[in-house]
């Protein structure tokens, strides 16, 4: 488990992180989602104690991560693919990361074969693949058989061959009852793999929960009814449930599919159509983040009128 | 001892360090061969003038070596994969300065045995070879006289992180500053007795006495206390570079 409390991080004037406090529960995929520039990389940093929080705190089960022994045994992490000796070959790079914290050259074979390595095991990195570089992260997280793992982009620039093998893995290590935190700006990407969510903009906390969650809290529900008999039907509505017309269909609320079938049919209405509106994911995260984007579109084009002035 | 381990796999799993430390063999031994070779018939070969290429260029060779095995850490951010593993950070850059430190040890014996060597195969009639303990001092004074400068460097790469950055500094200091010191009116000639680069050559040269090959140092320190005090300044720079890593974000 994870848990960050006010955490506050600031690079001179700049607040990238901005008294956060979130949960990543052991046994979950905890999708970490923001805009570019939320902070989402600068909250990776403090959790692993690569950078010093300027306020609040973030414990690893009960512990700050400098206090751990042998760390890896406890937090694997991937946080850049490319953090690496591009001369040395994919099996050093983990022998050297293993001996930190005693870990056996034998753990080093595996964790290889388990990403699919062991046939270029001494090939320099410098000449693997976007796709091959990121396997070696996560081989790296997996040293140390670790209950909690992070890992910020995973699958930045990976083929949906790569994408699918990474959403596959992730799961899996949850479902062996790790804490699994990653993080993404891709909302799809989180939604195909993450049961809970944390979600910031600028630094702050906006949402925290499940994911069904999530997307009921922050879309419009309702179901999409056609009928030629709409008289029938807004008799039957009324008083049971509000709707609005338009284009010659009910937009409905309050009530599910089931009921309005049924007082429809109860009504003699024929129905044409009658469908649940879900709002897609991609809708409720733009909505939530809206007001939190660092670099907003809108700023861009404010800066396009001064032209029109010039006119 | 782990971390002494993780050290020696980083530094001889890439290929610089092996350039670095082929680089500072031939500079040592090849100069010893011109040298040899140059010497008039008539006029003996010392031996400072023997190891001159050791002393002088060997030793901003492996300055590189020791300053390119921080710097790279940072050039490629496996500084930070290493303080993840090793939240502390001191013990890990400590176990760098040590390994790093007996490379160079190692590098700096083979460098001037080899050059005394070639010297005393070259001019046999010259009377060259181990005979006093100011010999000694001469020739297995330059290991430890290596080790002390890669950790100085070790320190220096910590402090400004930036290879080109830290090879520079170490090359202008150790080929011009501590000479253009001198040049200073009053003050100048007393500053350069205790500048480390000057002090460390009393360790190596002794006394004066020496014909040919650079002048010997002007510390009023003896050898052994010369090279206490190079060794001292060597690890305040790395006490000094351990604080601040400790400190800053990685």
């Amino acid at each position: 488990m994870i848990e960050a409390t006010a955490l506050t991080k600031r690079y001179g004037e700049t607040t990238a992180v901005n008294e956060l406090t979130f949960t990543a529960r052991s046994g979950r995929v905890t999708g970490f989602l923001g805009p570019n520039g939320a902070g989402k990389s600068t909250t990776m940093r403090l959790i692993l104690g690569l950078d010093t929080p300027d306020a609040g705190t973030v414990h690893i089960d009960g512990v700050a991560y400098r206090q751990l022994k042998d760390p890896l045994r406890t937090v694997g992490a991937m946080l850049d693919a490319t953090w690496r000796h591009p001369g040395r070959g994919g099996r050093d790079h983990l022998r050297w990361l293993a001996a930190t914290n005693g870990i056996p050259d034998k753990r080093v074979d595996e964790v290889l074969a388990l990403v699919g390595l062991t046939s270029v095991g001494k090939t320099r990195v410098l000449q693997y693949s976007l796709g091959m570089q990121q396997r070696l992260g996560i081989a790296a997280a997996m040293l140390g058989d670790p209950r909690v793992l992070l890992f910020d982009e995973p699958v930045n620039g990976l083929d949906p061959e790569g994408m699918a093998w990474i959403r596959q893995l992730l799961n899996s290590l949850a479902a062996e009852g790790r804490t699994v935190f990653v993080s993404s700006h891709l909302l799809p990407e989180m939604a195909q793999t993450a049961q809970d969510l944390v979600v910031i903009g600028r630094g702050r906390l906006i949402y925290q929960g499940t994911m069904d969650d999530f997307v009921a809290r922050t879309s419009e529900h309702g179901v999409r009814v056609r009928t030629p008999h709409a008289d029938e039907l807004r008799a039957a509505l009324t008083g049971q449930a509000e709707f609005t017309e338009a284009d010659g269909a009910f937009l409905v609320s309050g009530l599910d599919s089931d009921r309005i079938g049924r007082l429809a049919f109860d009504a003699g209405a024929t129905l044409h159509e009658l469908s649940p509106i879900t709002g897609t994911l991609e809708q409720a995260y733009l909505d939530l983040t809206r007001e939190a984007v660092e670099f907003p579109a809108a700023a861009m084009q404010s800066a396009v009128p001064s032209s029109e002035v010039a006119k | 001892m782990n971390l002494l381990a993780v050290e020696r796999i980083k530094l001889f799993s890439t290929r610089s360090p092996w350039w670095c430390a082929l680089i500072t063999l031939a500079l040592a031994i090849g100069f010893a061969a011109i040298i040899a070779g140059a010497t008039p018939a008539d006029s003996p070969l010392t031996m400072p003038a023997t190891l001159y290429g050791g002393t002088k260029f060997g030793v901003a060779v492996i300055m590189v070596l020791a300053a390119l095995a921080v710097t790279t850490e940072y050039r490629f951010n496996t500084i930070r994969t290493t303080f993840q593993a090793v939240p502390h950070r001191s013990p890990a850059l400590i176990a760098k300065a040590v390994l790093v430190a007996l490379v160079a040890l190692v590098i700096g014996e083979i460098a001037a045995f080899g050059a005394l060597g070639l010297g005393m195969l070259m001019r046999p009639n010259d009377g060259l070879g181990l005979h006093t303990t100011q010999d000694w001092l001469n020739v297995a004074g330059l290991g430890p006289v290596f080790a002390i400068c890669a950790v100085l460097a070790v320190a220096l790469g910590i402090l400004v992180r930036h290879s080109a950055g830290a090879i520079a500094l170490l090359l202008i200091y150790n080929l011009a500053v501590e000479d253009l010191v001198q040049l200073i009116p009053k003050i100048g000639a007393h500053i350069h007795q205790w500048l480390p680069f000057n002090v460390a050559n009393k360790f190596l040269s002794g006394s004066p006495g020496a014909v040919d090959g650079p002048p010997s140092s002007d510390s009023p320190l003896s050898p052994g206390w010369a090279l206490a005090y190079f060794a001292g300044v060597a690890i305040v720079f790395l006490l000094v570079a351990l604080g601040v890593a400790k400190k800053r974000d990685a």
